[in-house]
Formats: structure tokens, C-alpha cells, sequence
């Protein structure tokens, strides 16, 4: 696909913690239908950079562009909460490590997908049956568990309910932190298939955070690899990851069997 | 405007410098510079070690070269990009659209079946999804892999059933330059004849291939041209 124009621009973004260091002076674009993961070891600053890119947490400095609808590439400090808040629900997904966090525990698994669809309007009880029966049987679970709460799902079903609920609304860009962390290896596998099918499918942009470099050798096209809250490299997956310029991307490359 | 060759590599130079072994400095190119034409193929020649998969894997952008420039002829578009220095989102389209890389190892991706690992390069440039599976049948058929393996993912194939989807993956979207990493390695006679022949009719549509053949018949077979590859004399040996 040729690239277009950029989705999200980000300039010197970072967050503190009082004197500690969340990140620090972030800089890179996004353009649409790119996978792009961050990858670096706990404590490095991934999770407060995917929060603060998706202004989830305000950063003490720097900037988040975003290509908003109709409006064009736009500084989200200028926004009001309101629209901030139909960006999350409509064209941003955002799909957590726990599940616990991303799906509502106690309502059915049709409801979690449906509350999506009726923050953008959707009132067609039938209409919105139907489109998540759909989408369940796209992430690969029975749709005749419609009507269950997800807490009688397993790990894995959990996860691909998470990205049922965020692509029910085609955003345009879906954050992504840690989401195969909590699975077991061999659930993981059909996870990280699906993702990849839909990603192309969907044209989605996706950021997505891992510790785990094989995730990023096989999704993404490019990587941002931190330390410290910095990015200390950043390039094309496979030339960073075969290729590693930085002793830090060396030393994580090196230490990983076979990625 | 002159008629430009597809590939342009100007004094290229390649060394690693091994931060997790105490900084050392690793030469393997230096001051590498040749063209390579539509309907050329150009093999790579040289001692193991001599830095041959290094070169190519720089002409792929897998590798970042330390100095020199890689030119290369877009598809449908007249004008030339330095690999060296374009975007990784100019490298994703290049990949996608001009070059195709056959190495000696598939990449398996889990649960992807080998006909669909194949039909993939010919989707991503927009061919529909029933065309684009009978092209990698074709394909598959073309090099003896059993009919049977075709809708399984290739995780528990033999290396040399591996290698035949990884070599169908790299020539089913007939891209401009093909740049191929042993492809023959671990094959048998018959299959490395279709490969022979393959390399042959790439070339024959105006493809420019460059080549490492570690078998000398395959070798003759299809190189036009060669390049001798010589381990670079490292700095210290010149000093003492
Ligand atoms: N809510 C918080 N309050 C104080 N410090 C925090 C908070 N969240 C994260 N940190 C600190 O910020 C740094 C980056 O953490 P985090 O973004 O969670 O890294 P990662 O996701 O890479 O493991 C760490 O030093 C962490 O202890
Ligand atoms: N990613 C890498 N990091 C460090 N050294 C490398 C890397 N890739 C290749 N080399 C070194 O470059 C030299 C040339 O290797 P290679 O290009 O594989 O040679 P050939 O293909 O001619 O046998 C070898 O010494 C090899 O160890
Ligand atoms: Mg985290
Ligand atoms: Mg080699």
C-alpha cells in the first residue's frame, strides 16, 4: 500500500511521574494501516507511552497529532473531553493486557460488542444482534455464546472478545498493550493469526506494545525499540531485529533464542 | 532519459560492530559497486564467510550498510530509490511491488496454510483470493510438493519441502529484482532443475536476478554474469 498521509504524528512526547521517568521526547509518525510495535523490557515506559499516545494520561510535553475525520491532522491538547472521548469510542480501539480491564465482567458478550455500536448511534436492537453474532464468529468463537458473560470465557476467548468489541466500529487505529501477554503459548499462536488476518484485512493501524520480539517479527512492520522511557532504535522490524545497530537492541536481540 | 539498469549499488560498505563482544569491529564489504539489468543474472561468487548473504541481505534493506548506495528501479515507475536511505514505509512498499527475497530458511507463520503462504506476495498487489490460490497450486504442483501438504502450515514439513514454499512464495508475484539466498540448498535434482528453469523464464520476462548457488551446476546454469565476493582484509592485519 503506498503510504498516504500521516494517521498520527508525534513530537517530543513525554510523561513523568513526579521526578521519575514515564517516557521522554518520543518522536515518530503513524500512517494508516501500518502495524508498528514497541518493544523493550518491563519498566521501559511502553505502557505510559501507549497511554499518553492515546491521551489516555496528559503528557507534561510534546505533542499528539492525530488525522481526526473531516478535520485533518489535529492537536489533541486543543480538544474538548467530549470529543476525546467519541475518538475512543468510535475510530481508536484500545485492547488491554487483562481482559478484566478492557471488557465489561458482567454483561454478556453481545453487550459488550453492542455498547460500541450504540455509542455510535446504532438503536436497531436487532441490527446490533446481528452484527455481533457476526463479529464473534470473525474472532473465532461459537456465537451461540452470544448471550454469556465473558467471566465463562478462557483466556484466550476473553482476548478475542476485546477485539471484537474495538472492531465492531472500524476505527482506524486500535492500541494494543501486552495483549498476548497473559496466554498460553499455544493460544497465542491462533491470537496473534487472527490479528494478523484482520490487521490487512481491515487496513488497521495498530500500535501495539510486547515485550515479546517474535509478536513484533511476525505483525509489525516496524519497531520502536525503548529503554529507560527513550526509544534507543527504531527502523524496520526485521532490519532491527537482524540487524540491531544500538548495544541495548544488541543485547535484547542476543538474549531472546530465536525471534 | 538514459535507460536506467534496475539495480545501482555504489561503493557499498558493510561492517557490524559487536557491542555484546567488547565493541570488535567486523569488516565484510567494502567498495562494492555494479549494475544489474532486466534479464540479467548476476551470481554471487566467493569462500564462505566472504560476506555474499551480507551483501544481498543489504540489497533486501534486512541488513543497514554502513556506507555507499543501493539504487533501485521501482515497478511501474521510472524513477530510481536509495535503498540506504528511504523510509521503512518505502521499503514496505518496494518489497511489496519490485524486490523478492528467497532465503535458505521459510519463516513459517503458524496456522497459515503453504498454499496461502504462497498466495499471499499476489493478494497484497491486489489479485483475488481464488485467482491468487491457483497461481501458488500451480506453483506448488510445478515443484512436486505433494498435493497433500498444500492446505497445512509447512511448521512440520522437511527442510526441502519448506524450501519449495518458501522458493513458490519468492517467484509467484514475478517482481523486477529477485534476490536468492541458496535456494537450491537443500533440494533434489529434479526440483532444482524447475528451479533452474524458473530463475531462467524470471530472467526471460525481464527480471534481474542476483544469486548465491553453492552448486556449481546450478550455478552454470543460470549465471549471465558473475561477482567475485573477497573476505575484506581486516584493519588490524593491515597495520601490523
Ligand atoms: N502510576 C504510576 N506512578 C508512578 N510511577 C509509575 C506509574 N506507572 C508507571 N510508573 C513508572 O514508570 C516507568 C515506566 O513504566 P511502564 O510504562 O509501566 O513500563 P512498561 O510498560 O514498559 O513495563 C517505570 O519506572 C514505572 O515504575
Ligand atoms: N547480523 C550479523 N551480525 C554480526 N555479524 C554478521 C551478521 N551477519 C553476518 N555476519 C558476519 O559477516 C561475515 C560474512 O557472513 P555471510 O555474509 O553470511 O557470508 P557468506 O554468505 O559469504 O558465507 C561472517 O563473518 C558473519 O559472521
Ligand atoms: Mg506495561
Ligand atoms: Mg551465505
Amino acid at each position: 500500500m503506498k503510504p498516504g498521509r500521516v494517521l498520527l504524528q508525534v513530537r517530543g512526547l513525554s510523561k513523568f511521574y513526579g521526578e521519575r521517568v514515564g517516557c521522554e521526547r518520543v518522536s515518530f509518525d503513524l500512517f494508516p494501516g501500518e502495524v508498528l510495535c514497541i518493544a523493550g523490557e518491563s519498566g521501559s515506559g511502553k505502557s505510559t507511552l501507549l497511554q499518553t499516545l492515546a491521551y489516555e494520561l496528559r503528557p507534561d510535553a510534546g505533542a499528539v497529532h492525530y488525522d481526526l475525520s473531516g478535520r485533518g491532522l489535529t492537536d489533541l491538547s486543543g480538544l474538548p473531553d467530549s470529543t476525546l472521548r467519541e475518538l475512543w469510542r468510535t475510530d481508536w480501539g484500545f485492547v488491554r493486557q487483562n481482559p478484566r480491564d478492557g471488557l465489561r465482567m458482567r454483561v454478556s458478550a453481545g453487550a459488550n460488542i453492542g455498547e460500541r455500536l450504540m455509542a455510535i448511534g446504532e438503536r436497531h436492537y436487532g441490527d446490533i444482534r446481528v452484527q455481533a453474532q457476526d463479529w464473534l464468529q470473525r474472532v473465532e468463537i461459537d456465537d451461540t455464546r452470544l448471550d454469556e458473560a465473558p467471566t465463562s470465557f478462557s483466556g484466550g476467548m476473553q482476548q478475542r472478545l476485546q477485539i471484537a468489541r474495538n472492531l465492531v466500529t472500524r476505527p482506524r487505529l486500535v492500541f494494543m498493550d501486552e495483549p498476548t501477554a497473559g496466554l498460553d503459548v499455544s493460544v497465542q499462536a491462533r491470537f496473534l493469526d487472527l490479528l494478523r488476518r484482520l490487521t490487512a484485512e481491515l487496513r488497521l493501524a495498530v500500535i501495539l506494545v510486547t515485550h515479546d520480539l517474535a509478536v513484533a517479527r511476525l505483525l509489525a512492520q516496524r519497531l520502536i525499540v525503548m529503554r529507560h522511557g527513550r526509544i534507543v532504535e527504531t527502523g524496520l522490524t526485521d532490519q532491527v531485529l537482524d540487524d540491531p545497530q544500538h548495544p541495548y537492541t544488541q543485547l535484547l536481540v542476543s538474549s531472546v533464542l530465536a525471534a | 532519459m538514459p535507460n536506467l539498469p534496475t539495480l545501482g549499488v555504489r561503493r557499498l560498505g558493510k561492517h557490524f560492530i559487536l557491542h555484546t563482544q567488547g565493541g570488535t569491529r567486523l569488516s565484510v564489504l567494502d567498495e562494492i559497486s555494479f549494475d544489474v539489468d532486466g534479464g540479467e543474472c548476476l551470481v554471487l561468487d566467493g569462500p564462505s564467510g566472504a560476506g555474499k548473504s551480507t551483501l544481498l541481505r543489504c540489497l533486501y534493506a534486512n541488513y543497514l550498510p554502513t556506507h555507499g548506495e543501493i539504487w533501485v528501479r521501482e515497478a511501474d515507475n521510472p524513477g530510481r530509490i536509495d535503498i540506504v536511505t528511504a523510509s521503512p514505509q518505502q521499503i514496505v512498499e518496494l518489497r511489496r511491488t519490485t524486490i523478492s527475497y528467497v532465503s535458505q530458511f521459510l519463516r513459517v507463520i503458524p496456522r497459515v496454510s503453504a498454499r496461502d503462504i504462497v498466495a499471499e506476495p499476489l493478494q497484497r498487489l491486489g489479485c483475488a483470493t481464488e485467482e491468487a490460490r491457483d497461481r501458488a497450486a500451480a506453483l506448488l504442483a510445478r515443484l512436486n510438493l505433494p498435493e497433500r501438504l498444500w492446505d497445512l502450515p509447512p511448521a512440520t514439513f522437511s527442510g526441502g519441502e519448506q524450501q519449495r514454499v518458501n522458493i513458490a512464495r519468492g517467484f509467484i508475484a514475478e517482481r523486477p529484482l529477485m534476490l536468492l539466498d541458496e535456494p537450491t540448498a537443500s533440494l533434489d535434482a529434479a526440483n532444482r532443475d524447475v528451479v533452474v528453469n524458473l530463475i531462467k523464464e524470471a530472467c526471460a520476462r525481464g527480471a534481474a536476478v542476483v544469486g548465491i548457488f553453492h552448486d556449481t551446476e546450478v550455478r552454470d546454469a543460470v549465471a549471465t554474469r558473475r561477482l567475485p565476493v573477497q573476505p575484506v582484509v581486516a584493519e588490524s592485519a593491515i597495520v601490523a
